[in-house]
């Protein structure tokens, strides 16, 4: 077995957790981000999809998701940075009896708003939601998705039927968006007692009719919490936006070499940037050309720009799955993401550059990140890191108006 | 004759670090024996079986030399003075 070791993080410290195949992993560094002190292997030899670090009301308390093909999947907690564990003796999260279902694995690990701070829901396989409203001593299944009149009809993508995306609207507490691979985006505005399908525009390029009301292989979405109605969707073949909380998405894969892919992040301090990592075809789940490319636009979508310094351009043949890339709150924001070859990159210039932070970890299947002491909110708009580079971007965009400059092929090379 | 049951290292720890322990009464089946169980260390319930109450796929459980899988399931009879083992299965990756 490997030894264990443990960090401790104190206030303006960041730390990044990642889940891998065969055990969780804490990383910690200071407000630089350029060393880091590595924690771990907790739960080892088990997969663990999902983490979570809650820092509301003074907590610091890690989560994760303990799956086992043996003894099943546990959700694990811990208040200093894993030196100790609770895992319970009964599984908190359990299908009832009625359902005639039994928890495959944990997803997704979200927590509820920040004037809710008892409250976190869990995205599992089979695909369905649990909430807990008593900071995650007990929970139980949100009734509305699970007795969900299409659920007969939903069918498992590659990793299982799971769910995978909860976004508690930060705005209004009624409200939910989640998504299920394959079931597509689904929306409550009642707090969970009904749920609509919300997958307007949003091809399933493997049905024979290719806009269903659902059905759609979702892979990630994320929203700004300065712009609740503002959604952005990385799809099985697509990327997507929608400016109406889901009601209608449109086609934003302008200028990306492929539009398949797995994860998407938000940045936190600005509602018009977003990171995604493109992935060859669903046939062949590698970055494009051998190149490890993080794309990002600063325009809602309208065009996406390759960051690549630091990162190989050769020889890469990578894939980062769904929940296998965070951001910190910190200003300039930090961005991680994780390989299945078991790479931890990161860059702490909001992408501008980019260092390897770990290698030869199992394959990497959630990474998130946090800035200690931040309380756990997300972060309103204000002027930060990401503003200041838009406006270079912008300035040199005029510059090159004036001057003749080669063009940049614009294109969805691998669009089918 | 008390029925023994031999529990695997990894649940040990959910057990009082014990690897096999006598079962009072008599259980008639496997299901009894397992409800015993649980009474002891109720832990070792969800690590054993899922939800619907069903042995998780990866677990083999044997009565003496016999796979309950082949047998009939939790219903199988323990016959007085058995041993009951708990055994992962070899799988995984």
């Amino acid at each position: 077995m490997p030894r264990v070791q443990h960090v401790s993080a104190k206030k303006g410290d960041v730390i990044v957790l990642v889940g891998t195949m065969k055990g969780a992993f804490v990383l910690r560094s200071n407000a630089a981000r350029k060393k880091w002190d590595v924690g771990g292997p907790y739960s080892i030899g088990s997969p663990v999809y999902a983490m979570a670090f809650d820092q509301r009301q003074g907590r610091h308390r890690l989560w994760w998701a303990q799956q086992s093909f043996r003894w099943g999947t546990v959700l694990c907690s811990s208040d200093d940075y894993g030196k100790t564990i609770t895992e319970p003796e009964a599984y908190s999260v359990k299908f009832p009896e009625e359902s005639k279902l039994a928890l495959k694995n944990i997803w997704q690990i979200c927590l509820g708003r920040a004037d809710d701070p008892d409250t976190l829901y869990c995205g599992v396989e089979p695909a369905a939601l649990f909430e807990s409203h008593d900071g995650g001593k007990t929970w139980s299944p949100v009734k509305g998705l699970l007795d969900h009149p299409h659920r007969d009809r939903w069918v498992p993508g590659g990793g299982g039927m799971c769910l995978h995306t909860i976004l508690p609207d930060p705005v209004n507490p009624r409200r939910m968006v989640i998504a299920i691979s394959t079931a597509g985006t689904y929306r409550s505005d009642d707090g969970g007692t009904t749920w609509q399908a919300r997958n307007q525009g949003v091809r399933a390029e493997f049905l024979p009719d290719k806009y269903p009301e659902f059905g759609q292989c979702v892979h990630k979405i994320v929203q700004h919490p300065a712009q609740p109605q503002r959604l952005f969707l990385q799809n099985h073949w697509g990327l997507y936006r929608s400016d109406d909380g889901g009601n209608s998405w449109k086609d934003i894969a302008n200028g990306v070499p492929s539009d398949f892919g797995f994860c998407m992040v938000m940045h936190p301090h600005d509602p018009d940037t977003v990171y995604i990592v493109p992935i060859e075809s669903d046939e062949y789940r590698c970055t494009p050309e051998g190149k490890m490319r993080v794309y990002r636009t600063h325009n809602a979508g309208a065009s996406w720009e390759p960051l690549t310094r630091g990162l190989p351009q050769k020889n890469a043949l990578e894939t980062v799955l769904r929940d296998s890339m965070a951001t910190d709150a910190a200003d300039p924001t930090g961005i991680y993401f994780g390989t299945r070859s078991g790479k931890v990159y990161g860059s702490s210039d909001e992408g501008k550059s980019w260092q390897t932070i770990l290698e030869g970890l199992p394959a990497v299947v959630c990474v998130r990140a946090a800035l200690v002491g931040d309380g756990g909110t997300s972060s309103p708009r204000r002027r930060g890191g990401a503003e200041k580079e838009k406006e270079k971007i912008q300035k040199k965009r005029s510059a090159s108006r004036r001057a003749p400059a080669k063009r940049q092929t614009k294109g969805r090379a691998a669009k089918r | 004759m008390a029925v023994t049951v031999r529990i695997p290292s990894y649940l040990a720890s959910f057990a009082g670090g014990r690897n096999s322990l006598e079962l009072d009464g008599s259980p008639a089946t496997v299901a009894d024996a397992l409800a015993s169980l649980w009474q002891l260390h109720p832990a070792l319930r969800d690590r054993i079986l899922d939800e619907q109450g069903a042995v998780r796929q990866h677990i083999n459980i044997f009565v003496g030399e016999e796979a309950i899988r082949f047998a009939d399931g939790l219903s199988t009879k323990v016959p007085e003075g058995a041993e009951i083992l708990i055994v992962p299965a070899v799988s995984g990756g």
